[in-house]
């Protein structure tokens, strides 16, 4: 029976034009009528990219297509000429590119964040890039869109991965804060998205003090600002600006490398803490030395995954990086097609 | 039940000693009765839940998801316990209005009968958050193993209520869950409990090493000296026809030593060793104890074989009398006195070693009359019996070699014979400052135990593997866990290979210190005073 049913797939696979219009290439996801890739991981002519984090927007491309936050997100990750010729696409609009059309999504991961839908000849597929369904005041909300094959992300593509409201998260934080007055609380959150968003948390939680700030998270930081998402007064942490002392108490957001560098000397007794989906893995905490976890991710939890699957009313799923094996068994049980895309360069890790 | 749950969570990632209190302390602050007296008892492991087997638990999980997802899930996490509380299936319609308290859940889990133990389980899970449900999954299967000792929560309570935590631990086995009068007490609520039960124990006095040039001070004449036996710290208490054996650190061991605890037909309190063998004809050394110690049940052939018996050097109690106020030579001639009305075979008293000056101390204390001593005991004729460590009243003062007493950090496996062994055992002895002491390794050593010991020594490496690192597995170590060795060794040097600067010559492991907490071990500063001198 279920031999049957996979024959059954890949004859429908062989035969069907989805594959035609989108398929893993090298370089990235590839549409040959429309001669372009999505998020490609070298580089080509044409990269249509769905958001800024560094493994999906890289540099040297001739054109990119991408929201205009992204863009500009790249802009300040690579300096201005980061690629040929850039245009922007706003959101809900489609786009014609050798007669297919493209219309990008908010895809709710981090700011300017997009799915990008690709229609042609009465197939639509979407490609959803990262993405998530909790509720993030610093950007768009995820919008289902319905589709004939829906591929999706995969980084938590397993049961154990739930993850609890992000203001639970913060209330043990700010709990920690408290209990722990004399100490300062390190935070590591990746540069672009998870730590505006942990300040932005901060923030609706009613935390109204300085948030101090390493270096590399400055730049993006005034970014969201100036895009109208309110961070609140941001000091850097600076030895310079301040002794040891002046961090007593402190709350500091820093890119998790940094905190197992010298860097993190400067802070007295400080409590690591780390801002990821992984932190809901108490050996993955342990291991990494963190004290206080924190489960705050920007990508969609396996309820999340699931549940999407299903609103997109896709009779296919492609799975990308991450654990593809899992998410494809729940299809299967579920009846639906799919299988894993096995891209290459994306970071199954970063969250 | 979430807020155990959360107090667990941050407890097993927090490893300073003070973070810990900081954590206990707010947890007892905050929490209303009964609830942090259930969570103290579960600490302290003095809750009796009937245990579910992990078997079970599978099964009930398999009954509500695909089995494949599962294997996927418990092979990515790793721990059943925290599979099962991540994975297990949950409808909005199970959420109750109000989260469980832990003493609903307690009582749910102690009222459950063997048969119908699983359903109730499965009932509280469909009802608890995620962490929550990890925590009673914990509370059922035994072992919070959240790195915190009885006797650190003992510390939070002491100082939830700014008192010492001798006065604690001298309550603590009177009393029982949910402990309500004794936070009632630490609170400034209630009178403090009196010690209504019998033959509680009484923290015990401990002795501080004779440190270079400590002796030119003092006068021989002010002291008392004895040989230092090499067997384990007991207190035997009788008081109403109650009997109990404790350790040094107030833990109940009358349950390993039945053939001892038959002759404690008095009413008193004694400090003394615990040994093996005929007091009258021969002492066993102390691998001869080692049979006897750490079991949980004791056949009477080991009984036979290894009689337990205890060497007195004090006396704490007589009747209703509190002899602590005393001066050693009035309790010693109280002690004298005494265990001459006691059973010989199990009983005898710790002699007096007469001295006129400290080099006839020393010379005696090079060459002991017997394999069994480890030194000398020096005690102040006019010092009350003090709980815990007070410098000067006593000291201890051993033997050679030098040993010291290191917590096993890393072990690898032999090869040949001892290839499926753990047998090479790298360990450490503490630095840093209080509140925040570190493990630096201090040598390696791969012999000096018996195969049994070996045995033993390997089951313990692979029930605590932190880490694994090709054939090497890093052990749990720290102030709370961690297996004591005492290490022998002839000599230190300076070494600038080692992260701790000394190595040491001809390291052995001479003893297996089970009975002693790791924080005990000894300081980096112990071996540095040897290099100096």
């Amino acid at each position: 029976m279920q031999q049957a049913s996979r024959a059954a797939i890949s004859d429908y696979l062989g035969a069907m034009r989805a594959s035609d219009l989108l398929h893993p290439r090298p370089e990235g996801l590839y549409c040959p009528p429309g001669d372009f890739f999505i998020d490609p991981v070298r580089p080509v002519s044409r990269a249509l990219i769905t958001h800024g984090h560094s493994d999906h927007a890289r540099s040297g491309h001739r054109s990119v297509l991408a929201t205009q936050q992204t863009l500009d997100i790249m802009g300040l990750r690579y300096g201005e000429g980061f690629a040929g010729t850039t245009q922007a696409a706003v959101l809900g609009e489609a786009i014609a590119l050798n007669g297919v059309s493209v219309t990008f999504h908010p895809a709710g991961h981090v700011l300017g964040s997009a799915q990008i839908a690709v229609e042609h000849q009465g197939t639509c597929i979407v490609a959803s890039g990262d993405y998530k369904r909790q509720g993030d005041a610093t950007c768009e909300p995820f919008e289902p869109i319905k589709c004939d094959v829906f591929i999706t992300e995969a980084t938590f593509g397993l049961p154990v991965f739930r993850h609890p409201p992000d203001t639970e998260e913060i209330g043990r934080l700010l709990k920690s804060a408290a209990q722990f007055p004399e100490r300062s609380h390190l935070i590591g959150a990746y540069a672009l998205g998870k730590a505006q968003r942990v300040m932005r948390l901060l923030r609706d939680a009613g935390y109204d003090r300085p948030i101090y700030i390493h270096g590399a998270l400055a730049k993006l930081s005034d970014y969201y600002q100036s895009q109208g998402i309110d961070l609140g007064m941001l000091e850097p942490a600076t030895v310079e600006s301040s002794g040891k002392d002046d961090f007593t108490g402190a709350i500091v957001v820093g890119p998790p490398s940094a905190f197992a560098d010298r860097w993190a000397r400067r802070f007295p007794d400080p409590i690591s803490c780390f801002a990821s989906g992984w932190m809901r893995i108490r050996q993955r905490a342990k291991q990494g030395g963190v004290e206080l976890p924190l489960i705050i991710s920007d990508h969609a939890d396996w309820d999340e995954l699931t549940a999407t699957i299903k609103e997109t009313g896709a009779e296919e799923i492609w799975v990308t990086h991450g654990r593809e094996e899992a998410l494809v068994r729940w299809c299967e049980l579920e009846g639906i097609a799919a299988r894993p895309l096995h891209l290459v360069g994306y970071e199954d890790e970063g969250d | 039940m979430n807020r155990f749950a959360e107090l667990l969570d941050r407890l097993v990632l927090t490893p300073s000693r003070n973070g810990k209190l900081t954590l206990l302390t707010d947890y007892f602050r905050s929490v209303e009765d009964p609830d942090r007296g259930l969570a103290l008892a579960a600490i302290t492991g003095d809750l009796s839940i009937a245990a579910v087997k992990p078997a079970m638990l599978r099964t009930l999980v398999i009954e509500r998801m695909d089995p494949v997802l599962f294997r996927y899930s418990y092979d990515y996490v790793g721990d059943l316990a925290e599979t099962v509380s991540l994975v297990w299936p949950q409808s909005s319609a199970d959420i109750p209005n109000h989260a469980p308290t832990l003493a609903e859940v307690v009582a749910k889990l102690q009222a459950a009968s063997r048969s119908d133990g699983p359903k109730v389980l499965a009932r509280l899970l469909d009802s608890a958050s995620i962490s929550a449900r990890f925590a009673i999954i914990k509370l059922v299967t035994g072992g919070l193993r959240i790195g915190v000792s009885a006797r650190l929560a003992k510390q939070a309570l002491a100082d939830l209520g700014g008192v010492d935590i001798t006065e604690i631990e001298e309550l603590w086995h009177g009393l029982a869950p949910p402990y309500t009068e004794l936070f009632a007490w630490l609170e400034g609520k209630a009178e403090k409990p009196r010690k209504t039960a019998l033959a509680l124990f009484r923290p015990v006095m401990l002795s501080t090493p004779v440190g270079d040039g400590d002796l030119e001070k003092l006068d021989p004449a002010d002291y008392a000296a004895e040989w230092k036996w090499d067997g384990i710290r007991v207190q035997a208490v009788c008081e109403g026809g109650v009997r109990r054996l404790y350790s040094r650190t107030g833990d109940d061991v009358s349950g390993a030593f039945p053939d001892f605890g038959e002759a404690m037909n008095f009413s008193a309190t004694l400090d003394g060793e615990l040994l093996v063998g005929d007091p009258l004809q021969a002492t066993g050394t102390f691998s001869d104890l080692q049979q006897r110690l750490n079991r949980k049940s004791v056949t009477p052939k080991i009984q036979q074989q290894y009689p337990a018996f205890m060497r007195c050097y004090d006396v704490l109690q007589i009747g209703d009398e509190d002899l602590r106020p005393l001066c050693f030579r009035e309790r010693r001639g109280r002690l004298e006195a005494f265990v001459k009305s006691l059973d010989p075979s199990r009983f005898d008293l710790s002699p007096l070693v007469e001295f006129t000056d400290w080099q006839a101390l020393e010379e005696l204390r090079r060459k002991p009359l017997h394999p069994v001593i480890e030194g000398v005991m020096l005690k102040r004729w006019d010092s009350p019996y003090l709980a815990g460590r007070p410098k000067g009243p006593w000291f201890k003062w051993k033997r050679d070699p030098h040993t010291v007493d290191a917590v096993l950090m890393y072990a690898q496996r032999g090869h040949g014979k001892r290839s499926s062994f753990y047998s090479d055992y790298t360990f450490g002895v503490w630095s840093g400052p209080e509140g925040s002491e570190e493990l630096v390794p201090v040598g390696k050593a791969y012999f000096g135990f018996t195969d049994e010991e070996l045995r033993q020594i390997d089951k313990y490496v692979r029930d605590n593997t932190i880490e694994r690192f090709g054939p090497v597995r890093s052990v749990r170590a720290d102030r709370e866990a961690g297996l004591v060795l005492e290490v022998a060794f002839e000599g230190l040097n300076r070494s600038t290979r080692h992260k701790s600067g000394v190595a040491m010559r001809f390291p052995r492991i001479s003893r297996l210190r089970w009975d002693k907490p790791a924080a005990e071990a000894d300081r980096i500063e112990t071996l540095q005073a040897l290099l100096d001198s």
